[in-house]
């Protein structure tokens, strides 16, 4: 490459911190299991600590729920849905539900501040992403719940029953959002359980059905950890399962509920190609990576974290990168100017190091920018790796961090072959400035979301979901509401 | 060097730009950042007139207020240069001398630029003649349109001649009359490649003047001119910016695009006339605690 002069990034004028103000609202110490309408002490009598991973401070003690607990939820569920839920009309379900919807809007403030409390991410996404998008996720889903018969005409849709939902820690309330609002809207009820590291916007979305007024069991909340997931996979009376997570823990409910009637829908992980050809909008195309891979430190299962440059524009594109990457602010998740908050939790620190040190072992380069990490809490500089190999441990398995690895491509056959070479197959995005080449391309890509020119961009109208290991069944859009049904 | 294609640009997401200045106007600007930022605004100021009505007297008071900003608040900057129609500048620099304010000059049939070759190189003679240190020149839109590169090239190469080494050369694209962000992409690299010292978005008389969008874009061909050179062109948003906040965003885009060094008036301007008195408000502002009415503030 011919040589290029490099921008120095330094400057004597920097912004100064702009954090987002905690006094609005006050956390509890102790949050109780939610289940029949009420907030109820576990059976298991046991609470565990949930931190703040920016700084590693506890914010509340939370029930942990047990066998016995998921029981009570179970059955709460199964009465509300017998006596109340499946007798009302999809216009009143439709009432709750927007309900629901109005009142997260009402608090986003304090939805907003918790998510980043005590999930790392930055204010800026979780007031701009999360909670707008959990809001408009439960306003979707309330226009379809007396619109059934029309989204599915002549094919009888009922209710399954009880669903069980286990959501991750990624993206706590919207996940929840975007379980609880398709089962509601379908006429199903629902328990569902937060991740152990993330349970507190869950507990406030509860508040919220409680003062919606949702009849008693409809929505149960409990959390713990993989062990009280696996109750509410194995109990007899749920009807299905809807699970977002590892794929390694979808295999294990797959296992467990196979021979039973449960059906069930999986959205697992996976590791996405972000293709960039020699005649796409170059800079915006390194935004595009940049949302691709550091939203959200990294923790998105449909994140481009396998990116395939055309060789021809390998190295300008990766030049503007590295620049970029030199404006992004790591810190303060309550910062409003920070980009790149704190990784979520310290297992997920330590993997994500693992895989930067398989990396640098398996002989690829690596670049971060240099910036200042607070001493407390858990922290990733953003990470990219050049000179990858396909066969690379780094762009193969899902780190679910900020590290990106890059390889190069010369034809269209080549970087879909590559693209495609992968165990799963939930996202991939495309670059190019040519409508003709976009449609090529995704037509032959295994992926369920292919993104043209963007990535990253999330509608309740538009259906969610993966191919192969990457799990299986659609969220969001009409599809979403067909998880929740059984037809005649 | 070998021939440059300006029919094979770089291509512009428009959707992505906007997507990049929601970023960008999301950020929050406050305490010693924004005041540090508003003095620097302040500095990077060409105090503009440019009307049929301008007199004499007009040009002066503005020469004044170009270093007097407003002298109740101690320690202020003066603006980086008045700018004014060639018939003034011999008058602009004789009010700003020992000042280091400079004295910009519009020329070649501006705003227009519907002339001949012969006028336009008169009117820059006219202003470099009289001792302008700046020249603001408008490219010819109607033979860009028509995909006439070579003669906007040709055009811009020639009034850089004219202008020699010292007096720096700034081309006013227009971006308002160009039409898509492509376009503005092209016009940027054949007005650098020609000589251009700084690119600048409008003449402030066809809206829309200046916006952030089309100003990122013109910070990204600067980049890549860098990129490909080592030189530093300078960037002239003009028109339309009449707020501090705008200002102090504009500000933030050129720090995340370009770096540090580019935050200097060698390197960066703005083109207004009102954009002033906002800082000098919002100065006051930070100091006082209060916002005062703007009449507090002379309006030339």
């Amino acid at each position: 490459m011919k040589k290029t002069h490099k921008i120095d990034f330094s400057s004597d004028w920097n912004l100064a911190p702009a954090p987002e103000s905690t006094t609005h609202f006050k956390l509890k110490d102790t949050y109780d299991l939610f289940i029949n309408g009420k907030f109820v002490a576990p059976k298991s009598g046991k609470y565990f600590d949930t931190i703040n991973p920016a700084n590693e401070k506890v914010l509340a003690k939370v029930a942990e729920a047990n066998e016995a607990d998921i029981d009570s939820a179970v059955k709460a569920a199964r009465k509300a849905y017998d006596t109340v839920w499946s007798k009302l009309s999809g216009k009143e379900r439709g009432k709750y539900i927007y309900r629901i919807a109005r009142i997260i809007q009402e608090r986003a403030r304090e939805f907003a501040v918790v998510e980043t409390l005590n999930g790392g991410k930055a204010i800026r996404e979780s007031r701009d992403v999360d909670v707008p998008l959990a809001a408009a996720h439960f306003f979707y889903y309330a226009g379809w719940a007396d619109k059934l018969e029309y989204a599915f005409p002549n094919r009888k849709p009922k209710a399954l029953g009880v669903a069980g939902q286990i959501i991750p820690w990624n993206f706590p309330l919207l996940m929840a959002a975007w379980k609880i609002a398709p089962a509601l809207a379908a006429g199903n009820t629902v328990v569902i359980k937060s991740s152990e590291t993330t349970p507190l916007t869950a507990y406030l979305l509860a508040e919220v059905i409680q003062e919606a007024g949702l009849p008693a069991g409809v929505v149960n909340i409990v959390s713990g950890a993989g062990l009280t997931g696996s109750f509410i996979v194995n109990h007899p009376d749920v009807d299905k399962i809807a699970f977002t997570g590892s794929t390694a823990v979808g295999k294990i409910i797959m296992k467990a509920i196979a021979g039973t009637p449960k059906k069930s829908t999986m959205e697992l992980g996976g590791k996405a190609a972000n293709i960039i050809f020699e005649d796409a909008a170059l800079d915006q195309a390194v935004e595009g990576i940049v949302n691709g891979i550091f939203f959200n430190q990294g923790h998105v299962c449909c994140a481009g974290s396998r990116l395939y440059v055309q060789e021809s524009v390998f190295d300008v594109v990766v030049q503007k990168l590295k620049d970029r990457m030199n404006s992004l602010n790591v810190g303060d998740p309550l910062d409003k100017n920070t980009d790149i908050g704190a990784i979520n939790s310290k297992k997920q620190l330590e993997t994500i190091a693992k895989y930067i040190e398989i990396g640098k072992n398996e002989g690829a380069e690596m670049y971060q920018p240099s910036c200042d990490l607070p001493s407390k809490g858990f922290w990733c500089r953003p990470t990219i790796f050049t000179k990858v190999s396909q066969s690379n441990r780094i762009a193969q398995e899902e780190i679910f961090g900020p590290v990106l690895a890059i390889q190069t491509f010369r034809t269209v056959d080549e970087v879909i072959e590559k693209a495609n070479n992968t165990p799963y197959g939930l996202s991939a995005g495309v670059w190019t400035d040519k409508g003709s080449k976009i449609f090529n391309m995704t037509s032959q890509m295994r992926a369920g979301v292919v993104w043209a020119n963007t990535f990253n961009k999330f509608d309740p109208a538009s259906p969610f979901g993966g191919y192969k290991e990457s799990g299986f069944g659609r969220e969001g859009g009409v599809h979403g509401l067909e998880a929740y049904l059984k037809f005649e | 060097m070998k021939q440059i294609d300006f029919s094979n640009s770089p291509r512009i997401d428009q959707v992505g730009i906007e997507d990049r200045i929601a970023r960008i106007t999301a950020r929050s600007i406050k305490k010693e950042s924004k005041m540090q930022g508003l003095l620097m605004a302040l500095n990077m100021i060409d105090l503009t007139t440019l009307e049929g009505a301008d007199t004499e007297e007009k040009v002066k008071q503005l020469c004044f207020k170009a270093h007097h900003l407003h002298d109740d608040i101690p320690g202020l900057p003066t603006t980086a240069a008045v700018c004014v129609y060639p018939n003034f500048v011999k008058l602009a620099v004789n009010e700003l001398k020992g000042t280091g304010v400079k004295v910009a000059a519009v020329a070649t049939a501006f705003p227009s630029g519907q002339s001949s070759a012969e006028i336009k190189l008169l009117d820059t003679k006219m202003a470099v003649d009289n001792g302008a240190d700046e020249v603001d020149m408008v490219i010819s839109r109607g033979k860009f349109h028509s995909g006439d590169y070579n003669f906007v090239f040709d055009e811009i190469a020639m009034i850089k001649e004219a202008c020699g080494k010292n007096v720096r050369l700034k081309v006013i694209l227009e971006t308002g009359e160009i039409g898509t962000l492509d376009k503005v992409r092209q016009a940027s690299d054949i007005a650098m490649y020609a000589g251009a010292d700084f690119i600048k978005t409008s003449t402030g008389k066809i809206k829309p003047a200046a916006t952030l969008p089309v100003t990122l874009v013109m910070l990204e061909a600067i980049r890549d001119y860098y990129y490909k050179t080592g030189i530093m062109i300078g960037m002239k948003p003009a028109g339309g910016i009449s707020t501090s906040k705008l200002a102090l965003q504009y500000l933030l885009m050129v720090k995340e695009t370009l770096g540090g060094k580019w935050l200097t008036n060698e390197y960066f301007r703005f083109g207004a006339s009102s954009l002033a008195n906002d800082v000098l408000l919002q100065i006051a502002k930070q100091q006082s605690g209060i916002y005062q009415s703007n009449d507090y503030f002379s309006k030339v």
